[in-house]
């Protein structure tokens, strides 16, 4: 086991360290997500989702994104899951195990074929596509001026895009106050 | 680091919340579900900026996708607690008003 994995890691330019990392991540991240859809409780489901948000996170940093990360940790984990925990404790779903309260539809079965053929096709698809292609590894010199890419990019071309979007969110934040006020 | 490995994971975690979105009849449930969809697809979009040339275009789409589903998730909120003050319920088989 070991001597193969020294194999591969001097035969392709494969980093080991990175793989077991991202294998132990995407395991935990994929226990989480099956919990997310199948669990019973509410509460416990946007618990499970903030491990899958994290180990998301964590993909990034393997994937030498950090500024992303960060924003991931900050909007995700800082605002997102606040909204959904305050939108559970709101519409008033159990807490606990108090009473087991069906979350599933009457014909939800049909969601496993539907999802395991997709999952099929996207593998197919991925596999077919990208059998061999290995990520580069960015130098360091690129890695800390991402940043500077990401800030020029927005700046640059994707300046009516990034204008667009500010109002998007204005938009959204302003329908957000009309729908949920009181009266 | 092979491109498949980030692809496949998130061919996962894309069809775990189709099947959550199929699945799922509380509305808040629906909404997570979504939001495990659009971090595969971000996290698509990440890989694909290491592909080829470490292109800096992935970051931007997937922080533009974090910014739309943050805001997704505050209307999508707004209306589900609108739709429970108004019925007490977010089954979502229950909201069949609109049925012809």
């Amino acid at each position: 086991m070991l001597a193969l994995i020294a194999q591969a890691s001097t035969t392709t330019d494969v980093n080991v360290a990175q793989n077991v990392a991202f294998y132990i991540i995407a395991a935990l991240m994929v226990w989480s997500a099956f919990r997310v859809v199948t669990t019973d409780n509410v509460v416990h489901a946007a618990l499970y989702l903030a491990v899958v948000l994290v180990g998301v996170a964590a993909q990034y940093i393997l994937a030498a994104a950090e500024f992303v990360a960060v924003s991931q940790v900050m909007v995700y984990i800082g605002a997102v899951m606040v909204l959904f925990l305050f939108g559970i404790m709101l519409t008033r779903a159990t807490v606990g195990s108090e009473d087991k309260v069906n979350l599933n539809n009457k014909g939800w079965a049909i969601g496993i074929p539907v999802a395991l053929a997709m999952f099929g096709v996207l593998v197919y698809a991925v596999v077919d596509a990208f059998e061999d292609a290995v990520l580069i590894e960015p130098s360091p010199e690129q890695i800390a001026s991402a940043t500077t890419a990401i800030s020029d990019g927005y700046l640059g071309p994707y300046l009516i895009p990034f204008i667009a979007l500010s109002f998007v969110l204005l938009a959204a934040a302003i329908g957000a106050i009309v729908l949920a006020r009181k009266d | 680091m092979y491109a498949a490995n980030f692809l496949v994971l998130a061919a996962a975690l894309f069809c775990f919340g189709v099947f959550g979105v199929i699945a799922r009849k509380n509305a808040v449930m629906v909404l997570m579900s979504i939001e495990l969809i659009l971090n595969s697809v971000n996290l698509n979009l990440v890989a694909f900026a290491l592909m080829n040339s470490v292109a800096i275009d992935g970051h931007v789409f997937a922080l533009f996708v974090i910014a739309i589903a943050a805001a997704e998730v505050g209307v999508g909120l707004a209306m589900v607690l609108m739709i429970y003050r108004n019925r007490r319920t977010i089954a979502l088989d229950e909201l069949s008003e609109m049925k012809g």
